[in-house]
């Protein structure tokens, strides 16, 4: 471990550390805001596994954050099934479909692929709502009072109460910190970060850049399924708006915001916008306006995003 | 006699519906194949011109002078984003489709905010009926589709015949050498990205009748859209063309006969296969 690395380490263990102690001093609606952020952050550093590390656009992850949703709470719904064992189906469909679907996506490059990927979320999209009687289509299904509760050390703990949300969002988040981390830091890491900056030359050094994409898209398909399958347990719901178009284009939003191919900086990104969404959403029933504007200006503006700019100007060290 | 006419029906329905989604498709395919760009706002540019066409239906009485005011305004709308976002960035292709991303939201919610999340109606401007020998049918689909037809075929003269059509057909072949030859390639751009746009709106202002005008109307717009310009192959007009009727004949059929919803999926799917198995479409020869 040079110095680098470890300096990089210690700033990850001092924001999730920092995270784990916010809950003793937030006010009830910033405790629930911070836990739902945590969730969709994990979603967004599996995005940015995809978009910052591996140079690929998709315009289609909400399938892989509703295969999680889907995966994990229509059992609970119509079969009372355990935390545990939801959370672990939840993420199995994420991967399952990653898979399947990355087989498929990764024969295209470019344009295509973004294409391909907001179709093949589109077919998701439209099953979930084809199925109505089964997912409740827009409607969705309350999970609410369906979720047995867990027992851990003799402590009785149910998804309804705010601490067990608080820290079963910070285990999501910092499980999918990690992964991310050890993926990015590792020799495959480092491939995939040449595939983005020069796939022809990769393939020509001998790697089987196939494989390597296809390593990262299943790894970022199941973090957004963890990360599905823990915010329909949490917040007790289960919809298709999970695999609408909105929902590919919040990860791409919250990583552009944070900084691409910046390990903190989907945590960022999510941070502020689901604060400014949630701000204007009190506002206007035209909130949406606020995602438009703030795409164009980081596009325009600030392409690097927040942590891009702190790695540029002040922390070169940031991985 | 029943069932023969019933796909009479769906036939005629897919032919207009066919012919509207030519003119919106025509649109993306154009700035793709001059641009080399993804313009995911597309979709957004036929809800203005349905709704503009609303606007100004409503506030003029005439349908007519709406149906010619709306592409004007949408046009004006699509060289202001030119040259305000997409010009400054380049048209670098994914910083475009990022910035096209949140035009999409910025147009569709500016218009949720001024008009609302309503869905209104224009009385169509004419009002008969064909009597067929199973059915009678609106007369204002059957103009639509001629004026459709029309339009496209006034797209096709622009572009093989005048000077615009010939800046552009070299742009789109290699810019740096159309530059060299003085072609004006930013006004080229900026002239494809807005009549893109206006056909597209047309398309919308049409339909209004029909359809009703609504803020969300543009997704759908889109992603058929997306669809007759991957099958028809990126970049080429005529197989967009080609394309579009297809998809809108094949929707005619299959909505009147199964659930449209799975007819969607099912489209969707193929959409994503063929573009998978062919990145250059059924018809096109590769131009990605």
């Amino acid at each position: 471990m040079t110095a680098r690395d470890r300096r990089a380490a210690w700033l990850h263990v001092a924001v999730l550390a920092g995270l784990l102690a916010l809950q003793a001093v937030l006010p009830p609606f910033h405790h629930t805001m911070v836990a739902r952020i945590m969730v969709l952050a994990a979603f967004a550093v599996g995005y940015n596994l995809l978009l910052g590390y591996t140079g690929l656009m998709s315009l289609g992850h909400a399938m892989f954050f509703a295969a999680g949703v889907y995966g994990a709470g229509l059992p609970v719904y119509y079969a009372g099934l355990g935390a545990g064992p939801a959370m672990a189906l939840g993420v199995l469909a994420g991967v399952a479909l990653a898979a399947l679907v990355g087989a498929l996506v990764l024969r295209t490059s470019g344009v295509a692929f973004l294409i391909v990927t907001m179709m093949f979320a589109q077919v998701v999209f439209l099953t979930a709502l084809y199925f109505n009687p089964i997912t409740g289509g827009d409607q969705g299904l309350v999970l609410t009072g369906r979720l047995p509760p867990v027992h851990l050390f003799g402590l009785e703990l149910t998804a309804a109460s705010p601490a067990v949300k608080y820290n079963v969002a910070w285990g999501v988040l910092a499980a999918a910190l990690l992964v991310t981390l050890g993926l990015v830091r590792s020799p495959a890491g480092r491939a995939l970060v040449a595939i983005r900056e020069n796939e022809e030359r990769t393939r020509m050094l001998g790697y089987n850049t196939f494989a390597y994409k296809w390593l990262a898209f299943v790894t970022a398909g199941g973090i957004a399924a963890l990360a599905g399958a823990a915010y329909a347990l949490l917040f007790s719901y289960v919809g298709a708006t999970f695999a609408s178009i909105l929902y590919s284009i919040y990860p791409l939003l919250w990583t552009l915001l944070g900084g691409v191919g910046t390990t903190l900086g989907p945590l960022v990104g999510t941070g502020i916008m689901t604060y400014v969404v949630d701000v204007a959403s009190g506002i206007t029933t035209s909130y949406l306006l606020v995602v438009g504007a703030v795409l164009v200006l980081l596009i325009m503006r600030l392409p690097a995003g927040v942590m891009g700019g702190v790695r540029r100007r002040w922390w070169p060290w940031l991985p | 006699m029943i069932a023969s006419g019933h796909l009479f029906l769906a036939l005629l329905e897919g032919l207009v519906s066919g012919l509207v989604l030519a003119l919106t498709a025509l649109g993306l395919s154009l700035v793709f194949g001059v641009m080399r760009i993804v313009n995911v706002a597309h979709g957004e540019f036929f809800m203005l011109g349905a709704v503009i066409a609303w606007f100004f239906s409503a506030a003029l009485g005439s349908f007519g002078l709406a149906l010619l005011a709306a592409p004007l305004a949408v046009g004006a709308i699509a060289l202001a984003a030119d040259r305000l976002i997409l010009r400054p960035i380049r048209y670098a292709p994914e910083a475009t489709i990022v910035a096209t991303i949140g035009l999409l939201y910025i147009l569709q919610q500016l218009v949720l905010m001024v008009y609302g999340p309503y869905a209104r109606p224009v009385d169509a401007p004419v009002y008969f009926r064909v009597e067929f020998p199973w059915f009678g049918y609106s007369g204002y689909k059957l103009v639509v589709a001629i004026l459709a037809a029309l339009l496209l075929g006034a797209t096709w003269l622009l572009i093989s015949r005048t000077r615009l059509g010939l800046y552009m057909r070299a742009t789109q072949q290699d810019p740096d050498v159309a530059r060299a030859f003085g072609v004006p390639t930013e006004r080229v751009y900026a002239a494809s990205f807005a009549l893109g746009a206006m056909l597209t709106a047309v398309a919308g202002a049409l339909v209004v009748p029909i359809q009703q005008a609504h803020y969300l109307m543009g997704l759908d717009a889109l992603l058929l859209s997306f669809m007759a310009v991957i099958i028809g192959g990126l970049g080429s007009l005529r197989g967009t063309l080609a394309a579009a009727l297809l998809i809108g004949l094949v929707d005619g059929v299959v909505s009147v006969f199964f659930s449209p919803t799975l007819a969607k999926i099912v489209a969707s799917a193929l959409v994503a296969l063929v573009l998978v198995g062919r990145s250059g479409g059924l018809f096109g020869e590769g131009a990605t």
